[in-house]
């Protein structure tokens, strides 16, 4: 369409005028990744200066306010959660696209993708209203307090497994028609047809939707912060309490100046520059996906 | 078809086995997806529902929110929405037409934009709140306020507002861009009259899900919009947004879990009635296409 316009007429005056405007619109859009990382870095710059990254990664532990900045503890939970959340979510998303998809009775699908859409527009604060009043409390009939890293992985994975089921449609979806025919003439059975032509054909688009879904669980912050207890130390165990990066983000602003704060964007630096990793590379696996 | 191709091979046994357990899987991933987002739905409803009157919507927070209503909070969110919306829209709209109508595909320009973009899409909402408090709030000097949670919002949701609007561009088909120039109509007036009436309903649809997005946020707003409970007067006031309020009653107040939840579910039902005409309206988009 735009290969169109490229041989029509050239550009009226009123036109390029408006052109002009639309143009400047969209330098502003393509220019708030820039923004924010300009005043991230500049915001976190004063504490790689002054305590340099070294001191991040060997302190021994957190205690900004008097000049000991480990983050290593926070950084650890926040991959331990990420990880165990998608080991979670990841099969149980893809299970549940793959039945809408090929064992749902019709009348069901409908509802059933409604109530999947609903899962995952559901409010972080919301589910971390439910995770406290109703899995803390489950997991402290276990063991006492509750408020846990087992309970933030179970919230955190309900929020990221309607992600990966979605994305996971999406690629089932995609797999050419032709594929199912072609097997059918051989003789295989649906579920040979869907191990060995479907999902494998599919796994691109469900990488990317596994991808992203990482990327949301590492950059989750609300409900996080309401279910693990915040306290900042090595996870040794499902039940122990633990602090993650983007909570601590959410909890120290408040009082943060100085170092302490820079060292606040700092650690918000590091979490977009792993969120932005994980979603280029979902991106390209995508993108491949759609190539072939 | 139990003969199938993989069973008659010399492995065939743990095949048969992996081919009876797809069902099985797929089944029982759908049913703790949907078990749990009826969990999390039904707990809501059920610990909400008592909680809300007429009275709950038209009066003050009253002892730090654990009784009175949450009228200032939900002219608070409004104008914080508002705002967001008011602002991407314009943006948004300008960048999808200037990509779509006036951009070679495939151009420095787009791949960059559409790049960033996809970035921003996934930056983790906190690091909308790090960046929109050291943007907004102290280099334009906006403070806590409304205006700098809102515009922090419309950061977040051009991506989807972009994406959205271009979708709908793409699928008006060119030969209504070749009969706007045969009339001899210029590209402002073809965009005006032709093109944008078209992509409309993809407009609204990218609108509502934006929206959606916007007031289900609460990260982004507690360094931008702030706490402060009262009625605000102006959009440099600061002002709580509906799911700051759950978050404050739920981590900070003791007692507050019923109002918590109260607003919890106001939430809800108004993020489904959102959704649900989103959905209507992109539904309603894929019957139209199908048709033509």
């Amino acid at each position: 369409m735009t290969l169109f316009w490229g041989n029509s007429l050239f550009l009226r005056t009123p036109d390029s005028r408006f052109a002009f405007g639309l143009g400047i619109g969209a330098v502003c859009v393509s220019s708030i990744l820039l923004l924010i990382f300009l005043f991230v870095t500049g915001e976190a710059l004063p504490a790689l200066k002054n305590v340099g990254l070294r001191r991040f990664l060997f302190d021994d532990a957190w205690y900004p306010t008097d000049e000991s900045f480990g983050l290593v503890p926070m950084l650890v939970s926040s991959f331990v959660l990420s990880v165990c959340a998608i080991l979670l979510a990841g099969p149980v998303g893809v299970a549940a696209a793959v039945y809408r998809l090929y064992y749902a009775p019709s009348w069901i699908r409908k509802p059933y993708r409604w109530l999947v859409l609903l899962l995952a527009g559901m409010p972080s604060v919301v589910l971390g209203l439910w995770g406290l009043v109703v899995l803390v409390p489950l997991i402290a009939r276990i063991e006492p307090p509750g408020t846990s890293l087992i309970a933030g992985i179970l919230v955190v994975s309900l929020m990221v497994a309607p992600t990966v089921t979605i994305m996971s449609e999406s690629a089932l979806e995609g797999v050419a028609r032709s594929s199912w025919s072609g097997a059918a003439a051989l003789g295989l059975s649906r579920e040979s047809t869907l191990w060995n032509v479907v999902l494998p054909a599919a796994r691109g688009g469900i990488a990317a939707g596994i991808l992203l879904a990482a990327a949301r669980a590492i950059g989750e912050t609300m409900a996080v912060l309401m279910v693990t207890g915040n306290i900042v130390q090595m996870p040794d165990g499902p039940f122990s309490a633990v602090r993650v990066l983007t909570s601590n983000i959410a909890l120290e602003m408040a009082y943060a100046t100085g170092d302490h704060r820079a060292a606040l964007f700092i650690s918000g630096l590091a979490l977009t520059i792993l969120v932005l990793l994980l979603s280029l590379t979902a991106a390209r696996i995508a993108g491949l996906k759609n190539n072939v | 078809m139990s003969d199938s191709f993989s069973s008659s091979t010399e492995r065939g046994r743990p095949h048969r086995i992996r081919d009876a357990l797809l069902p099985v899987a797929a089944h029982l991933g759908a049913l703790v997806l949907c078990g749990f987002a009826f969990w999390v739905i039904m707990d809501i409803v059920w610990r909400g529902a008592p909680g809300l009157d007429w009275s709950f919507f038209i009066d003050e927070p009253t002892s730090a929110g654990r009784g009175g209503g949450i009228a200032p909070i939900l002219v608070s969110t409004g104008l914080i929405v508002i705002t967001a919306i008011a602002a991407a829209t314009p943006l948004g709209l300008a960048a999808a037409i200037f990509l779509v109508e006036f951009m070679p595909t495939g151009s420095r320009f787009a791949v960059w934009t559409s790049l960033s973009l996809d970035v921003l899409a996934g930056v983790p909402s906190i690091v909308f709140g790090l960046f929109g408090s050291a943007f907004f709030g102290l280099w334009l000097g906006m403070g806590f306020s409304i205006l700098s949670g809102g515009l922090t919002l419309a950061c977040m949701i051009l991506p989807l507002l972009v994406r959205t609007t271009e979708q709908g561009l793409r699928m008006v088909p060119d030969d209504w861009r070749r009969g706007a120039a045969a009339l001899g109509l210029s590209r402002f007036s073809a965009v005006r009259l032709v093109l944008l009436p078209a992509a409309g309903s993809a407009v609204t649809a990218g609108l509502l899900l934006g929206l959606g997005r916007a007031t289900a946020e609460t990260a982004a707003l507690i360094y931008t919009s702030g706490y402060v409970d009262r009625m605000p007067s102006s959009l440099f006031d600061s002002g709580r947004a509906l799911s700051v309020h759950i978050y404050d009653l739920a981590m900070n107040v003791a007692g507050g879990d019923e109002n918590a939840y109260a607003s919890a579910l106001v939430l809800i039902l108004f993020l489904i009635v959102v959704n649900v005409a989103a959905m209507s309206i992109s539904d309603f988009l894929l019957r139209k296409k199908v048709s033509t």
